[in-house]
């Protein structure tokens, strides 16, 4: 038996044994997610068992070096423990931006007493982050952020505000994105810092979206202490570190384009809601709009293969992650007017007992609309794909 | 299998650029067209692709061919799309071939596979009657009299059918316009007594001809496949066709792209480069992000083929259909893009869009296809 055949055998008995019965059913709802942190309130024991026994054993954050608490998984055997996951329909344990963004730049960019400090509670889902970047006057311009870090010997002292902080009411740490010198040239005066939520002077405020949901907060910093040993890599290199984040960001939106293998497709909710007469939908122009949308998923979906494969096999620029994420998430927003108008006027009751799903459809369809404006507009897509790519200057 | 272009593949595509470079540029567009050509290609440069071994790509080793696969043939159609070079390849060593070896008999395959390998036969199939790709509502007919078929009807826009040695044609022989049974193919000699074959003279130059049947006799062994059953391998040789056509569109919507890139980096107004204006890089960055989803699907749909799946037909129309929307823009935007020398005879970027419509409308264009995958997923 090889040595994956074994790591596999061992997995599937590990997950058995530790996997309680009710984290083996899909979520009902993006709130069933596990979260960690300080402030989380679990919403079973389970939860907290599942993500407690897969955080001891860094399957929260497999591919993570163990000296971290993360699991030393190769890549291989990382799909060997989701493919295992995945049989028995197990959750994810653990929902963090820990895991997502600022881990792997740590990992990157780090000073090992940085890594030492942070990683392994991101690993347990003892801390939960949250992302300083955006400003009320710095969006797609984000270089153009104002916040300050003003030196002030042994600290930083941080006033500004920042917004679209996701969770920011949530959150126990935030990495930030500060300007710690004013005069250098707009990108090279930034910093990426870390901070304790609890720290006198941070505000965070939710933000309700048109959408019903908070999931964003503003947040206000008010002569905040920011202690130097938590700067990430060197003052005023922290714009180095922001793009890095940013790329691994818009991979992570590009893939909502993709509508998972498990879920229904357009075509059948199209059939189930308006039905068929001689194996026609029975409205015409919905069906050209229902198979237009299903022939550019079809597309897109052999795109972010093509991109991966090609990266596997050290080929050319392939399709870049800010193409992937301008038309990924304009075909999510399609999907959802799609969908709107296949459900039609049931879908557009927002609440109430007469609603399906407590207004789901809606207010999902709502919360599209931000998907092609977070993690850098379309805009923003466009002009990197002209400049970068295309050479347009 | 990995959604990659392989090595021998990349090498095979690179030695087409070579020598369509060397043999085909565009200028040999104009010739053709200027000259009046009737072939509506170069029977010399068909001798040069043969020599290269292009017309045996598909065919099986057995009949001495190459078996080198769609992937590998769809990289050759895909250049020939960057020079829009007219050729026999589409008909002959594409619809041809996989129609002979889907439906021929042992005794078809090796008098006709070998001849097509050396490049020393063409075919042309003669399928729609109508203005719109409809191959279902065949009307051609075909009786059996004394041992013998008997042919009577028109087909038209047949593409090589002024040059082609051989007719394939599609024949109803039971049945009524629209039934899938009820079709049969027959492989004629196009000097056959009772054909007349009329040249058009369409935008792009290639032969696409009008060809009536009057009593036309031909013996038993013309028939090709099974009596009334020529639907299945008719429309698997379709997708193949299909795919194929969907390189040849990717060709031309990639030059297209590339030659307006280069022109937006050169041209100046208002004192500076028209590639500096947003308006207009955002238009390019988007054409660019569509024609990557175009290298995707029909890189896709080539695998499907060679693998022989049972999403082939679906992934065959998605491929044509996305195609034939992103070579439409692609070809408008180029045009647009250049301004008042794109409206010019004298600059190459007109002969983009006038082989592209004829290519979109070859066996079936966007609405056909859409149409097709809907019905394919069940509405």
């Amino acid at each position: 038996m090889s040595n994956l055949d074994s790591f596999r055998l061992e997995t599937r008995d590990w997950l058995e044994d530790n996997c309680p019965e009710t984290m083996r059913k899909p979520m009902k709802t993006a709130d069933d997610g596990c979260w960690g942190g300080r402030n989380f309130t679990f919403k079973s024991e389970d939860q907290k068992l599942w993500m407690d026994r897969m955080g001891e054993k860094g399957w929260t954050a497999p591919e993570w070096p163990t000296e971290y608490g993360g699991g030393g998984l190769s890549k291989a055997q990382h799909k060997i423990l989701k493919e295992e996951m995945a049989r028995i329909k197990a959750r994810s344990p653990l929902e963090s931006f820990g895991i997502w963004m600022i881990g792997p730049a740590l990992l990157k960019f780090g000073s090992e007493a940085l890594k030492q400090q942070h990683l392994p509670p991101i690993v347990r889902g003892e801390i939960r982050w949250c992302q300083g970047y955006s400003e009320p006057n710095a969006g797609s311009d984000l270089a153009g952020l104002q916040s300050k870090g003003v030196d002030m010997g042994d600290h930083l002292l941080a006033n500004g505000q920042k917004v679209w902080t996701s969770y920011g009411d949530k959150a126990d740490w935030m990495f930030c994105l500060l300007r710690t010198d004013p005069d250098a040239k707009k990108q090279m005066g930034i910093s990426l810092v870390l901070f304790d939520m609890k720290t006198p002077g941070v505000k965070p405020k939710p933000i309700k979206l048109i959408s019903g949901s908070s999931p964003f907060c503003e947040t206000f910093l008010d002569d905040v202490r920011v202690e130097k040993d938590q700067i990430v890599g060197e003052i005023n290199q922290g714009w180095t570190i922001a793009k890095y984040l940013l790329t691994h960001e818009r991979e992570m939106i590009g893939g909502m384009g993709l509508t998972g293998a498990g879920s229904k497709t357009l075509g059948s909710l199209a059939i189930d809601s308006l039905g068929t007469t001689f194996g026609r939908l029975n409205d015409l122009f919905l069906r050209t709009e229902v198979a237009k949308w299903e022939i550019d998923a079809a597309a897109f979906a052999c795109t972010a293969e093509r991109a991966n494969d090609e990266a596997k096999a050290g080929q050319g620029v392939g399709a870049t992650s800010a193409m992937l994420k301008y038309y990924g998430t304009e075909l999510n927003k399609r999907r959802f007017e799609t969908l709107l108008k296949v459900g039609g006027s049931d879908e557009l009751i927002w609440d109430g007992d007469l609603s399906k799903n407590d207004g789901w459809m809606a207010k999902t369809w709502l919360r599209t609309k931000g998907n092609s404006i977070e993690g850098g507009t379309s805009e923003v897509q466009l002009n990197i794909i002209a400049k970068n790519i295309l050479g347009l200057g | 299998m990995a959604l990659v272009v392989n090595e021998e593949q990349q090498m095979l595509k690179e030695s087409a650029r070579g020598f369509l470079a060397e043999h085909a540029p565009i200028s040999e567009v104009r010739a053709q067209r200027d000259s009046g050509s009737e072939l509506g290609y170069s029977p010399a440069l068909w001798g040069k692709m043969a020599d290269m071994g292009w017309a045996a790509i598909l065919v099986p080793e057995q009949f001495g061919g190459l078996a080198f696969g769609h992937v590998g043939m769809g990289q050759i159609i895909e250049e020939t799309g960057r020079t829009l070079t007219a050729s026999p390849l589409i008909s002959t060593a594409i619809l041809g071939v996989t129609l002979i070896n889907l439906a021929g008999s042992d005794s078809q395959k090796a008098e006709l596979l070998g001849k097509i390998a050396n490049g020393d036969l063409t075919l042309a199939l003669a399928i729609d009657e109508g203005t719109q790709h409809s191959p279902a509502n065949t009307k051609m007919s075909a009786s059996k009299q004394d041992g013998e078929y008997v042919l009577n009807g028109t087909k038209r826009y047949v593409i090589d059918g002024s040059s082609a040695d051989n007719l394939i044609v599609v024949t109803r022989t039971s049945g009524n316009p629209g039934d899938l049974k009820g079709i049969s193919l027959f492989n004629v000699n196009s000097d056959t007594n009772g054909i007349n074959i009329e040249r058009t003279n369409m935008v792009d130059g290639h032969n696409s001809s009008i060809i009536t049947f009057t009593d036309v006799h031909v013996d038993e062994n013309s028939l090709l496949g099974e009596f009334d059953r020529g639907f299945r391998p008719l429309s698997t040789a379709l997708d193949v066709a299909n795919v194929h056509l969907a390189c040849e569109l990717l060709g031309i919507a990639q030059e297209s792209f590339d030659i307006t890139l280069k022109y937006m980096k050169e041209r100046k107004q208002f004192g500076t480069l028209i590639g500096s204006f947003q308006a207009l890089q955002h238009r390019a960055a988007s054409w660019w992000s569509e024609i990557e989803l175009c290298k995707s699907i029909v890189l896709k749909a080539l695998q499907s083929l060679d693998e022989g799946d049972a999403k082939s037909p679906a992934l065959a129309s998605i491929a044509k259909a996305k195609l034939c929307e992103i070579v439409e823009l692609s070809t408008n935007e180029a045009i647009q893009l250049h301004g008042g020398i794109g409206m010019t005879d004298e600059y190459d970027i007109g002969f983009f869009i006038k082989r592209a419509r004829p290519a979109q409308m070859l066996y079936g264009g966007y609405s056909y296809h859409a149409d097709r995958y809907a019905l394919i997923s069940g509405y």
